[in-house]
């Protein structure tokens, strides 16, 4: 059977991991390829690195990156952030990364997914998307990282997506993500059960029960967090482990 | 299934003796670079080329690929790689994209394909409006789910309460992106593997099962995994993003002799 899918997501600037505590046998938290490796090794399903840099000359980094992440890691991973050109990914893809995310580039210009999925293939075009409810009770989307609302309700936005060829979406509710309360539920839901593509749920996760109900009521095809993982509240082994149970899991 | 979980594999005792000259098709489709990460990981040197000659020398070839069959199939003819591959004497190892080339025909873009397999390349096609959603609590993409206490929507709609029409089965994506697991080796390629074993696939289109299935995966219904005839094997899976358990078939591969 196809497994539910684990992704820790590691924040990267200027070629290191931000956020990321000592694990066992790591030398260097901040080394993107160790955490990267030790992930593997617990049993990530597959990795996203979101490249938080702003400047174009330290994109270089990022190609750099991604080859010796791939020369490394015998599993799948993402990358994104501020990801905008076709170009660009052509370079990311083949220094080995399997997939790109994309965002408000493509929110502004959504001939940029069309233009990647024709490129490259729709399975290796992510959608990524910041939502959050307003008082209204509707989800909708934000750009730049959060900071820019926009007057597009969220399904509306995921479904032109696959139309032009996004082959999964990544979408982080910003009223969950930091609380540790759980993942968004309802609009994972209302994604994950109405689009034909995968839907990967960020934002929220704060303990192993989270990662439960969002595969099991929201149907969620992959779960995705970066803080417990890297503070190593929850080992993804025990958390395989746990849901093992209860939904399909590679362990 | 237990050492899917450690990532690393020994290298090749001795990699020039046991694996040869490995030769990767540069072709305009697929994450060459992934494959000979891969190889290099397993203390193995392999080099990509589209050179006809350079292929043929080889003592062992890869035929990766990921992308679309209809423009890959139109690369590979104007260069004549078409038919060198199917004249090829030395173990071929097709993946992905390059497993359904290797078939007859592909339903994407109705490609004629290279012919070495009997199989039909077919897009997967989720059963219409099967599942429970949600709210029934019961795991999705459970084998044998019968709940089923709403349909989905044909499109999602912005606005509750607009008109929801029957959609497909939301336990079953396209493209199938993920672990699954694989079943009935009947190939060297799977040698020290156990059964249920997990590979890591990407892929919307997927050959049939025939006799010339060695592996069997289930996703909708069951499919060929791998195939193999004679020379010719081939994965549907990436055994290069498939850690340890596609660490063991590449190594296989290389050390068919």
């Amino acid at each position: 059977m196809l497994t539910k899918r684990i992704i820790p997501c590691l924040d990267i600037k200027d070629g290191r991991t931000v956020k990321g505590i000592n694990f066992e046998g790591i030398r260097d938290a901040g080394d993107p390829v160790e955490l990267a490796r030790s992930y593997s090794e617990q049993g990530a399903d597959e990795l996203v690195f979101l490249d938080i840099t702003a400047t174009v000359e330290k994109r270089k980094t990022l190609v750099e990156l991604v080859k010796k992440i791939a020369s490394n890691i015998n599993i799948p991973f993402t990358v994104g952030g501020g990801i905008s050109k076709v170009e660009d990914v052509a370079l990311l893809l083949q220094n080995g990364a399997d997939k790109v995310s994309v965002n408000t580039a493509a929110f502004n210009d959504p001939r940029l997914i069309e233009n990647l999925s024709d490129a490259f293939g729709s399975q290796c075009v992510v959608l990524a998307i910041d939502t959050k409810k307003e008082a209204n009770g509707e989800w909708y989307v934000y750009l730049n990282g959060g900071r820019t609302k926009t007057n597009t309700l969220t399904i509306d936005w995921a479904n032109q997506a696959v139309a032009l060829g996004a082959g999964e979406i990544l979408l982080t509710s910003m009223n969950n993500d930091g609380t540790k309360n759980g993942f968004a539920l309802d609009i994972t839901a209302r994604l994950s059960n109405g689009l034909p593509v995968p839907v990967i749920a960020s934002g929220g996760a704060g303990t192993m029960q989270h990662f439960k109900e969002v595969f099991e009521n929201a149907n969620a095809d992959a779960a995705l967090a970066a803080s417990i993982f890297h503070y190593n509240e929850i080992k993804i082994r025990d958390l395989k482990k746990y849901l093992h149970p209860f939904v399909d899991i590679r362990r | 299934m237990s050492h899917s979980l450690h990532n690393t594999a020994l290298p090749v005792s001795s990699s020039e003796g046991l694996a040869g000259r490995i030769a990767i098709v540069k072709y305009n489709a697929g994450n060459v670079q992934s494959v000979q990460y891969a190889l290099q990981r397993l203390g193995v040197d392999s080099f990509v080329t589209d050179d006809e000659e350079e292929i043929k020398a080889a003592d062992k070839v890869i035929f990766p690929g990921v992308g679309h069959a209809a423009p890959a199939m139109q690369y590979l003819r104007e260069r004549a790689l078409d038919k060198l591959i199917v004249s090829l004497q030395q173990p071929v190892l097709g993946i992905c994209l390059g497993l359904q080339l290797m078939c007859k025909h592909s339903e994407e873009g109705d490609t004629k394909c290279l012919g070495i397999f009997d199989e039909e390349v077919k897009l997967f096609m989720p059963p219409v409006g099967t599942a429970g959603l949600a709210v029934s609590g019961v795991p999705v993409g459970t084998e044998g789910q019968t709940g089923s206490t709403q349909t989905g929507a044909a499109l999602l709609v912005g606005t509750a309460g607009q008109t929801r029409s029957t959609r497909t089965n939301p336990a079953f994506k396209v493209p199938q992106i993920g672990w699954n697991s694989i079943y009935n080796f009947k190939s060297v390629l799977f040698n020290g593997l156990m059964e249920a074993e997990f590979v890591y696939a990407v892929h919307s289109y997927y050959a049939a099962l025939g006799k010339e299935t060695v592996a069997t995966t289930n996703y909708i219904q069951p499919y060929s995994a791998a195939l193999q005839k004679n020379n010719f094997y081939a994965v549907q899976f990436h055994p290069e993003k498939s850690g340890l358990v596609g660490e063991t078939i590449l190594k296989n591969f290389i050390s068919i002799s």
